[in-house]
């Protein structure tokens, strides 16, 4: 199938000198969850806007559904959902007039049935005829997207969604994707929160410096990359490893009580059993073995420090 | 063409006059009456006839058109001008409409407006004087022309201005001397020669001649002459309007 949103060797620089995007390919399938992690002026919302139309590229073809988003952007436009990241919002408008604002102007009839029903989706109903300066932060997070959703997009930008947003909202999002998900929309997001891509992702892309770093279903990502640690806790302390046990390049930490493994979860040998016979054969008494993989954050560290 | 957008932009802004109603409609109508209670009936009364006409029914046109240029500008420029302010012009870009769209739907809205504020103006001023209107559908050319332009005018103002300051600036600071050295108080026949000549290069001349050549068949040009400039101000700022959204020029970086 061919992907719903097509992005090739897209750049952006701005008069300045500064290059946003360097030449950025990308593929999105429809229906999946694409996240995109990358640091503070990496080029994620760079290259939002400019699928949406809000930034002009400097070079390359981005297509959505096969249109040209420059050429048939009224084809492309009427299909993409975009939720930004500030909280851009009119003042004085209620809650309901903007978003049927939002409807009328990607050109949709008016239908305040579905608007009632999106309001509802979001907690917002009761709201719908306050006046949108009076909201809180995360009310008005909730209105970018019912906004978004007015006109029942196919594909969906959400830039940043959970960024200030307390945890009970944080998890009303993911579950609110879950829904959108199931309704066969394609939803792309950028966010900060490694622990976010990694509960509602299908795939992840790194991105840095304007250039995408790698894309990977999530799980491949996180298996080919992850490592895992094993901790040792000791029923007696140590001042120091004994020297049968250098070769595994444990770490010693809490007062002499903890011993710290690190091993390659993909490798063929993981040295995890030699190192237990090590162990006793020095004399440690074991008293409790934990291990744990590293998670998506250790992940992206690495690979967004090896870029630099 | 999405009309659907077009009605959209067209009627929120004007729901934003609706909130407004005591800014936008109360307060000119205000000024103007305390214009024709000064001029009209204080010193008016003490003045000669001005070409056959009393110099109450004379400033009419002239204070008609100053409201109308003030509110339209203010308005067109305003419309587009916030929406950059506070950021929310990212649906207006992100959105499936054409720049000929966005244009209709704001300064459409921006004309509507200005239209309804001179008509209560006129409607105010005949209670001070008397008004006869002699070519009423010339009249009603020349409104409307003069309410599209001058809110296409402030549209692109809208999009130049990069703060209130600047927005404020033509409004405030060009329009007002541009009205009052147009003729709208006097004929320019009234002036010595060279001040004649520096007036004719005055665009707002223009409009407030042949204006009043629409109410009482006298003119300081011909109608046809005003008429022309009128058009002619119009294609120019539709061709900047234009040359803006082919550009992305200030909109899109």
């Amino acid at each position: 199938m061919a992907p719903i949103v097509s992005i090739r060797n897209l750049t952006k620089s701005y008069a300045s000198g500064f290059t946003a995007l360097k030449g950025v390919d990308l593929d999105i399938e429809e229906g999946e969850i694409l996240a995109l992690l990358g640091p503070n002026g990496a080029g994620k919302t760079t290259m939002i806007s400019i699928v949406c139309g809000i930034v002009t590229p400097s070079g390359g073809t981005v297509t959505v559904a096969g249109n040209d988003i420059l050429t048939d952007f009224r084809k492309t436009r009427a299909i993409i959902g975009l939720v930004p990241q500030e909280l851009t919002l009119d003042a004085f408008e209620t809650v309901w007039n903007t978003v049927a604002f939002s409807r009328g102007l990607h050109g949709c009839k008016p239908d305040p049935a579905l608007i009632e029903r999106i309001l509802k989706d979001l907690s917002l109903y009761d709201k719908k005829d306050t006046v949108l300066r009076h909201l809180s932060g995360g009310m008005r997070r909730r209105v970018l997207i019912a906004k978004a959703l007015s006109y029942e997009p196919k594909v969906l930008f959400l830039d940043e969604p959970t960024a200030g947003v307390d945890v009970s909202l944080r998890k009303d999002m993911w579950q609110l994707v879950e829904r959108l998900r199931a309704a066969g929309v394609t939803i792309i997001l950028t966010t900060h929160y490694i622990e976010e891509a990694e509960e509602i992702a299908d795939r992840i892309g790194v991105i840095n410096h304007g250039e995408i770093l790698l894309v990977e279903e999530k799980k491949a990502l996180m298996a080919k990359l992850g490592r895992k640690q094993m901790t040792v806790e000791l029923a007696e302390p140590i001042t120091a490893i004994p020297d049968a046990l250098a070769p595994y390049g444990l770490t010693l930490g809490e007062e002499g009580h903890r011993l710290v493994y690190e091993f390659d979860s993909s490798g063929e040998r993981t040295g995890i059993s030699s190192l237990l016979s090590a162990l006793s054969q020095c004399g440690l008494r074991v008293r409790d073995i934990s291990t744990e993989q590293s998670s998506l954050e250790d992940i992206f560290v690495e690979l967004v420090g090896a870029g630099k | 063409m999405n009309f659907e957008a077009i009605k959209s932009i067209y009627f929120f802004e004007m729901a934003r006059t609706r909130r407004t109603l005591l800014q936008s409609v109360v307060s000119p109508v205000i000024t103007t009456s305390l214009y024709f209670i000064v001029f009209g009936a204080a010193i008016g009364s003490r003045m000669q006839e001005v070409q056959g006409v009393s110099y109450g029914a004379f400033i009419a046109p002239g204070l008609i058109m100053l409201t109308l240029l003030n509110q339209c500008i203010g308005n067109g420029s305003f419309g587009i001008y916030f929406p950059k302010f506070t950021g929310t012009i990212y649906e207006i870009l992100s959105a499936p409409v054409s720049m000929i769209e966005i244009v209709i739907g704001y300064v459409g809205a921006a004309a509507t407006k200005g239209l309804i504020v001179g008509t209560i103006i006129l409607l105010t001023a005949s209670l001070f004087v008397d008004i006869s209107i002699k070519h009423p559908l010339m009249m009603v050319l020349f409104f409307v022309l003069t309410a599209v332009s001058f809110s296409l005018f402030g549209f692109m103002i809208g999009i130049w201005a990069k703060d209130f300051e600047q927005l404020n600036l033509f409004p405030m600071l060009i329009v007002p001397p541009l009205v009052f050295l147009g003729g709208s108080f006097y004929s320019i026949h009234m002036l010595p020669p060279f001040w004649q000549t520096v007036s004719h290069f005055n665009p707002v001349l223009y409009l407030v001649s042949g204006f009043r050549w629409s109410f009482y068949e006298i003119a300081d040009v011909s109608p046809v002459v005003s008429l022309v400039t009128v058009l002619c101000f119009l294609l120019v700022c539709l061709s900047i309007t234009a040359w803006i959204f082919k550009t992305g020029y200030k909109l899109k970086n």
